[in-house]
């Protein structure tokens, strides 16, 4: 038997997140170091999967298959396609970037607890590797109910770190602060709790029907004719799986809970809300929603198109509108992901490798910016723009950082953003041309809560608070000059990225049976 | 029915001659775990007359401890011997069905068991009272509370060791329930486990008051249940003409024309089948704690001492949920069209009502009692399947069940103010920054009762939703996942409360238990986690176990 490769990327943060969470109270320090140890050993294996996996090949590769419950007709199945590949080396290389940004986080105020055994340093870094373990084995499983398992497993370390380990810079002092973390962490909870619930109806019904959880086994069925679904059902268990993965990406109307959780947690915490674990929601629509249930996604389009139309403009328009810096870039990533939504449901291939693309591209993007910010409100302590003014005269290196992260969030050419968000316009406007239009309103929008963000917090006078501000430290730097490295990187050549993606989107293409609209060339008089 | 025939049937019988009468055949190797036990707890009893005050305690919480082992060896030695499986038949003159269900709740009861006496005989938690150590239970029950012979039996360090051999006795009831084969075997069992039960409620050392009270109203009510199972009964040995559940099968069935001529009059009389089994059902709901019928519950769960509660949330409902099982499929399988309409709607107000009303519960005694309510919902959702997966779904849903609850009340028994038990919700705040290692075995428990994944709660919890969606119940189905959601909320409250808060200055201690309570909670964890990562061999072990004998 080979090496369980993708097993192993998912074991070594586990092993990680324990491993962590054992060291004494005392060695602090100790366990920072053991938990980037891990998600530095992560990335490499995650590097090894990314050479080791063939674009050309098999759709699903490094497949691992064993027997679990077999009762409930589980396997314990891995696989990577292409889409998977790249959000799962999105996830590794984000990871320590989040450690190293959260190094103090967590530091416990003073010794005001005497009690040894409380060990929060500990438990913040092993809750983040234990979300990491989880993330990455729900983008490898290609069994319905294993990936059902970590979807709602992952959001119990996630609403400990959302709840217990909020930021520091609140306005209302720590009364306030801890009801605003608890009522933001019950929040994400009881939303993504509800779709995942429901979600399980709808396994439960597939399982009713098809009698496997293997996509393998169920594409089979499928093309064999063995296995067909009346269309009324077919919708049925769309909608739950749908519902479960709108909540999780966050699609309009569910999305209220993110701006809560990402404005009351720490920014590295919020990074991975919204760079990694929402990623689960628009990958699990990718992958289940359109491969399990072609008939149905092609019958919801409309509606989760206008849903996604809403969510780009809606989320664009409120970003506009905050007061509260991390509140504003939750608020943008709602925009985002309308665009993410929009990019998978006009079933064209490049909406979708653009959907793919950007999935990556939004986790880097997103990761630079809201890191940046953390930094900048952790020397402030206060997240409201209208406490800022003059930061560039200050600290230039944090404030160019900083333009650059907004720059790749409102997509500038250059940047790797700009490279998806074009590709999803593009593949939208193929076919669905006023769909594409409306869209480009969240571009427009989106240069208007940058820059303006930028302008308010960076330039002008310099208030009297943000005086002997201290620029970006080394710690700082290594976190922030790979991303933006990165961002430049993909944006001038994307091309090792869609190598890996294309091939992925085909497939799914062709679950759905489309092909990509005809242009439409006038003939020549 | 004329008197005529009376006369003859009696004389008939008479002239027959007394050696018409067959002597009894009794299996005893087969029924060797319930006669192990009701053993042990006549030799408890023994105890408690002979042996000094001195040496009570350890005398019988190792006899508890013996009998209980051995019992589960004789279940796991008829196991291994096909009892369950290809010899399973009824025993002892038609009374008791030795067969797969009935050996897996069995085991399940006493292993249960097992872990609730550890609870009862915990004596580190309390301060100790005049230089001795004591239990959860009152030094003398007899002693009015508050009185001066009640002071003097504390003074004394009176401990009421009469705990094990009642608990003895409830077990032994509880091992005969599931396996009753005849409707008077059933009632029996139901009275030998639950007078036990009534008056361990009773005997709380701390609220005393509370916990007299609760016994009196899960007796009254318990003796209306009773009632109420023994007319249904009546009725329908009206009907039969016979207690037995395969005989009363074959004539709903219409398999059985020959009417006893004592009867000839009410035999085959629908109306007395329906109310009759509508009356047992009662009977066996309330114990269940299904809604319309749980009204005793959380003032039992709350007033009982909290080993006893644990012991009673876990094991009672085994059983009973067991005797359901086998009502509903060896004796009413004939009548489903017309108690499942019945039994889809108290699953819904069981679940629903449980959740709901729990929202609003200030007591985390109270709270559990109401999650057992909407847990019982759940459990009902698999039992009304009416297919052999909806069986071996319930019977592994018990198994997780019980000892999540089990553990779950013994960590109520660490947190600890003057008072005794802190059980008001306000004083876990801040728990976890406190004594983390309880606040998460805590959460632990409840993220299980949640039906979190990777937890014995949810393959539970999927193990009987999929039995429910494969007997066409989707919309149960849907139903349940509601109420989960709505459960999903307290608990969740609860773990706010305990990591998410400031713990207040004079909050409650956590006391540090001997290892019986540490053992009992360790058990109860790791079955949850085991449970809920690697089901599969239970799963296999409930399947197998998942066919009655008739």
């Amino acid at each position: 038997m080979s090496f369980p490769l993708l097993t192993a990327t998912a074991v070594l943060p586990a092993v990680g997140a324990i491993a962590t969470a054992a060291v004494p109270a005392a060695r602090r320090s100790a366990a920072k170091w053991l938990a980037l140890l891990f998600s530095l050993a992560t990335l490499v294996l995650a590097a090894v999967v990314v050479v080791r996996f063939e674009p050309g090949g098999a759709r699903y590769q490094l497949t691992e298959s064993h027997a679990w419950i077999s009762d409930f007709g589980v396997r314990y199945e891995l696989g990577v396609d292409g889409i998977g590949v790249a959000l799962l080396a999105l996830t590794a290389l984000l990871i320590p970037f989040v450690i190293l940004a959260g190094w103090h986080d967590a530091d416990p105020l003073e010794d005001v607890n005497p009690n040894r055994r409380w060990r929060p340093t500990q438990g913040f870094f092993a809750l983040i590797l234990m979300v990491e373990a989880m993330v990455i084995l729900s983008f490898e499983a290609t069994d319905v109910f294993l990936f059902y398992i970590l979807f709602e497993a992952m959001l119990i370390p996630m609403y400990f770190l959302i709840g217990g380990f909020g930021d520091r810079a609140h306005a209302g002092g720590d009364e306030a602060a801890a009801t605003q973390r608890s009522y933001a962490a019950v929040k994400f909870l009881l939303y993504n709790l509800v779709g995942g619930l429901i979600m399980l109806a709808a396994v439960i019904g597939l399982y009713v029907v098809a009698g496997s959880f293997s996509l393998s086994e169920i594409a089979e069925a499928r093309a064999s004719g063995s296995l067909s679904m009346a269309t009324s059902t077919e919708r049925w268990l769309f909608l739950g799986f749908f519902f479960a993965f709108a909540v999780k990406a966050p699609l309009w109307p569910l999305h209220t809970w993110l701006p809560n959780a990402m404005g009351e947690s720490t920014a590295p915490v919020a990074v991975l809300i919204t760079a990694v674990v929402d990623k689960v929601g628009t990958f699990a629509m990718l992958r289940f929603c359109l491969q399990l249930f072609p008939e149905a996604s092609k019958w919801a389009t409309p509606v989760i198109l206008v849903l996604a139309l809403i969510s780009i403009v809606y989320g664009a328009l409120l970003a506009v509108g905050q007061r509260d810096m991390k509140r504003l870039i939750a608020y943008a990533s709602i925009s985002h992901f309308g665009f993410i939504i929009m990019g998978i449901f006009a079933m064209t291939s490049q909406g979708q490798s653009g959907a793919t693309l950007y999935m990556v591209n939004h986790g880097i993007s997103t990761a630079a910016l809201m890191l940046v910010a953390g930094f900048l409100i952790t020397r402030r302590g206060s997240r409201l723009i209208a406490d800022y003014g003059g930061v560039q005269k200050v600290a230039p290196v944090l404030a160019g950082t900083f333009l650059v992260g907004g720059l790749a969030t409102l997509s500038l050419p250059g940047l790797s953003p700009f490279v998806s968000e074009f590709l999803v316009l593009v593949g939208t406007f193929s076919r669905y041309p006023v769909v594409g239009i409306i869209a480009t309103i969240g571009i427009v929008l989106a240069a208007l809560y940058v820059l303006v963000l930028y302008q308010r917090t960076m330039t002008g006078p310099v208030k009297a608070e943000v005086k002997g501000m201290p620029d970006l430290k080394v710690r700082e730097l290594v976190v922030v000059a790979p991303l933006i490295a990165l961002l430049l990187f993909l944006g001038v050549y994307p091309k090792p990225l869609t190598e890996i993606v294309n091939p992925a989107v085909e497939h799914t293409m062709s679950d759905v049976q489309q092909t990509d609209p005809k242009p439409e060339v006038e003939a020549a008089p | 029915m004329s008197a005529t025939v009376v006369h003859s049937l009696w004389t008939t019988t008479a002239a027959g001659g007394i050696d018409k009468i067959p002597s009894p055949t009794i299996e005893y190797a087969q029924l060797a775990p319930t006669l192990i036990v009701a053993g042990a707890a006549v030799l408890g009893i023994l105890i408690e007359a002979f042996i000094p005050r001195k040496g009570r305690y350890h005398a019988q919480l190792f006899l508890s401890l013996v009998a209980l082992a051995a019992a589960f060896a004789s279940v796991v030695a008829l196991a291994a011997g096909g009892y369950g499986t290809t010899k399973k038949h009824i025993a002892a003159m038609g009374a008791i069905a030795i067969d797969g269900p009935s050996l897996f709740l069995q085991g399940t009861i006493l292993l249960a068991s097992v872990v609730a006496v550890f609870t009862f005989a915990e004596r580190r938690l309390d301060p100790e009272s005049h230089g001795n150590r004591v239990d959860s239970f009152a030094a003398q029950a007899a002693a009015v509370p508050g009185s001066d012979s009640e002071k003097a039996a504390v003074r004394a360090g009176f401990t009421t060791t009469e705990v094990f051999p009642l608990a003895l006795f409830a077990v032994a009831g509880m091992l005969v329930f599931p396996a009753a084969n005849d409707l008077l075997t059933l009632f029996i069992a139901l009275e030998v486990f639950s007078l036990p039960l009534y008056l361990l409620c009773a005997l709380a050392r701390r609220k005393r008051l509370m916990s007299q009270e609760a016994a009196v109203k899960y007796f009254l009510l318990g003796a209306f249940s009773s009632a109420f199972l023994l007319f249904g009964i009546a009725l329908l040995y009206g009907y039969a003409g016979s207690v037995s559940y395969a005989r009363i099968a074959e004539v709903v069935d219409g398999t059985v024309q020959s009417v006893s001529p004592a009867l000839a009059d009410t035999m085959g009389n629908d109306a007395l089948l329906l109310i009759g089994g509508a009356l047992i059902l009662m009977g066996l709901l309330f114990k269940v704690g299904a809604v319309p019928f749980h009204m005793w519950t959380p003032d039992v769960y709350q007033g009982a001492p909290t080993p006893v509660t644990g012991f009673m949330a876990a094991a009672t409902k085994v059983a009973a949920f067991g005797a359901l099982l086998r009502l509903l499929y060896v004796v009413l399988p004939g009548l489903r069209w017309d108690w499942r309409p019945v039994m889809w709607a108290v699953v819904i107000v069981t679940m629903l009502g449980g959740a709901i009303v729990a929202i609003t519960q200030t007591d985390i005694k109270r709270l559990l009692a109401y999650s057992s309510i909407a847990h019982a919902g759940f459990i009902l959702a698999g039992v009304i399947a009416a297919t052999p997966d909806g069986i071996s779904s319930v019977l592994f849903y018990l198994a997780a069940y019980s000892f999540v609850t089990i553990g779950a009340f013994a960590v109520v028994t660490l947190v600890r103010d003057a008072g005794g038990e802190a059980t008001h919700l306000s004083k876990w705040a801040g728990l976890g920054r406190r004594s983390p290692l309880v606040a998460a075995v805590f959460a632990v428990f409840l993220l299980a009762f949640a039906g979190i994944p990777l937890t014995s709660g949810f393959s539970g919890k999927f193990a009987v939703f999929k039995a429910a969606a494969d007997g066409g119940a989707g919309a149960l189905v849907v139903v349940g996942v509601i109420a989960s959601a709505i459960a999903a909320f307290f608990y969740i409250r609860v773990i706010v409360l305990m990591f998410f808060s400031e713990p207040k200055p004079e909050g409650p201690t956590v006391a540090v238990p001997s290892a019986l309570t540490t053992m009992a909670i360790g058990v109860g964890v790791v079955v949850t986690l085991v449970l809920g990562v690697a089901p599969q061999y239970f799963l296999d072990l409930a399947s197998q176990a998942g066919g009655f004998v008739r």
